[in-house]
């Protein structure tokens, strides 16, 4: 059981997905403007995440020790058809949150924090329960940084900005601060790399 | 298109619309892999051949590809190109495989690749669109090597190995871990956006901003 906690912290935190490994970038910029569709994508990543992690596990047992070269073809199908399936499962069951997560729903695919999370997976041997307990570390951590960054711009908003730094300038300083404070937490494990 | 001569596509793709300055897309590689010269080229070489093979691909089966499905048959198509590579790499070059890690296979969900295959390669002939793939190519190489040579150069004073600044000089680590990738792109960009502003006043707004070509303005899609 102490295993499966230092995964779901390491992955949560020290190896953050957004500021220490940079996957995951585009959705961090994109939809970090304000906090209530921070968490929303944050939660939708998650639950991908986990999905992709059992699918991914599955693979690793069955699948992949007959036919290795097709690793990265593999994972890229089940994750564009497991996004397909929620996106259905969700405007079925529930119309609303439908609504309320739109456009994000579908652009998960190209979510490169999805496919890492699977060529991590691979790449460090997780069993079925390593691995939940890692897709749920990284889908906690990625949701945190996307809200951190959220509340942070949200607040520069009314700040006055030099104009050259108004569009991405100033998104990227923040996340350099942040980036540098979540490197702190490099010392809670000595033995994580 | 056809008013376009081939110097314009390839030019259009390395500094008019730069995948990485202007259109702030394929960020991940960028940051990440940038903390020396060489990571860094070794990355520019094989996105571009990832994104000159499947371009090429996607305009040659364009007119075979029914509408539906076509993103994810383009996926497919970048994801086996990735996988050529990747292995190429591996057997070729196992350091540089090394270095750049799972970097290599991620180029499957750079949005780069995917936005030049949809936005140019399924709608025009062949050469033109590897014309625009290698010019968005190497305005990727553009940004990466601006990247890499900044951090390697203040992050442990040397270029492509080699030490350059005097021994005197303290290395800033900090730009050759996640926070420097971060920072040197902010400074990029504001760097950037100074030179577009410069000689107009306060006021104005900067360059408006445009859609890449071959995307339509959203009220045309819209409608």
């Amino acid at each position: 059981m102490g295993d499966l906690t230092r995964i779901f912290v390491a992955a949560a935190l020290v190896n953050n997905f957004v500021l220490a490994y940079f996957v995951g970038l585009c959705p961090f910029f994109g939809v970090s403007k304000e906090v209530p569709t921070a968490l929303r994508m944050g939660g939708a990543v998650t639950f991908v995440m986990v999905l992709t992690a059992a699918a991914v596990s599955f693979l690793n047992a069955y699948v992949l020790p007959v036919a290795p070269y097709l690793r990265l073809i593999s994972y890229i199908v089940v994750i564009a058809s497991l996004v397909q399936i929620v996106e259905m499962v969700v405007r079925k069951v529930s119309p609303a949150l439908f609504r309320a997560l739109g456009i994000f729903l579908p652009l998960i695919t190209t979510n490169c924090a999805i496919l890492y999370l699977a060529l991590f997976q691979y790449a460090r041997g997780y069993d079925f329960l390593e691995g939940m307990a890692f897709s749920f570390g990284a889908g906690a951590g990625f949701t945190l940084a996307l809200v951190l960054m959220a509340s942070i711009r949200q607040r520069s908003e009314t700040a006055s900005v030099p104009a050259i730094a108004r569009e991405m300038g100033l998104a990227m300083i923040i996340a350099a601060s942040l980036s540098l404070a979540f490197m702190g937490f490099a010392g809670l494990f000595s033995s994580v790399a | 298109m056809s008013e376009k001569s081939g110097g314009d596509i390839f030019l259009r793709g390395v500094w008019e619309e730069n995948p990485v300055l202007i259109q702030i897309l394929g960020l991940c590689p960028t940051l990440a892999v940038t903390n020396t010269v060489e990571n860094a080229v070794a990355m520019a070489l094989a996105t571009a051949f990832v994104l000159v093979g499947s371009s090429g691909l996607v305009s040659l089966v364009r007119r075979i590809i029914p509408d539906q499905v076509r993103i994810s048959a383009y996926i497919l198509i970048i994801a086996t190109f990735v996988t050529v590579v990747d292995l190429l790499m591996a057997a070729v070059a196992p350091s540089a495989s090394k270095a750049l890690g799972p970097f290599v296979p991620l180029i499957v969900v750079n949005c780069m690749i995917l936005g030049r295959a949809e936005a140019f390669a399924s709608k025009n002939p062949f050469f033109p669109s590897i014309l625009d793939a290698a010019g968005t190519s190497s305005g990727f190489a553009v940004a990466l090597l601006m990247m890499g040579g900044v951090r390697e150069l203040l992050g442990s004073g040397s270029l492509l190995g080699l030490h350059v600044l005097p021994g005197s000089w303290e290395p800033w680590v900090i730009m050759i871990l996640p926070p420097g990738g971060f920072l040197t792109l902010g400074v990029i960009l504001m760097g950037l956006s100074w030179w577009w502003r410069r000689g107009q006043k306060a006021d104005e707004t900067a360059r408006p901003r445009r859609w890449p070509h071959g995307v339509r303005e959203p009220e045309e899609r819209a409608a």
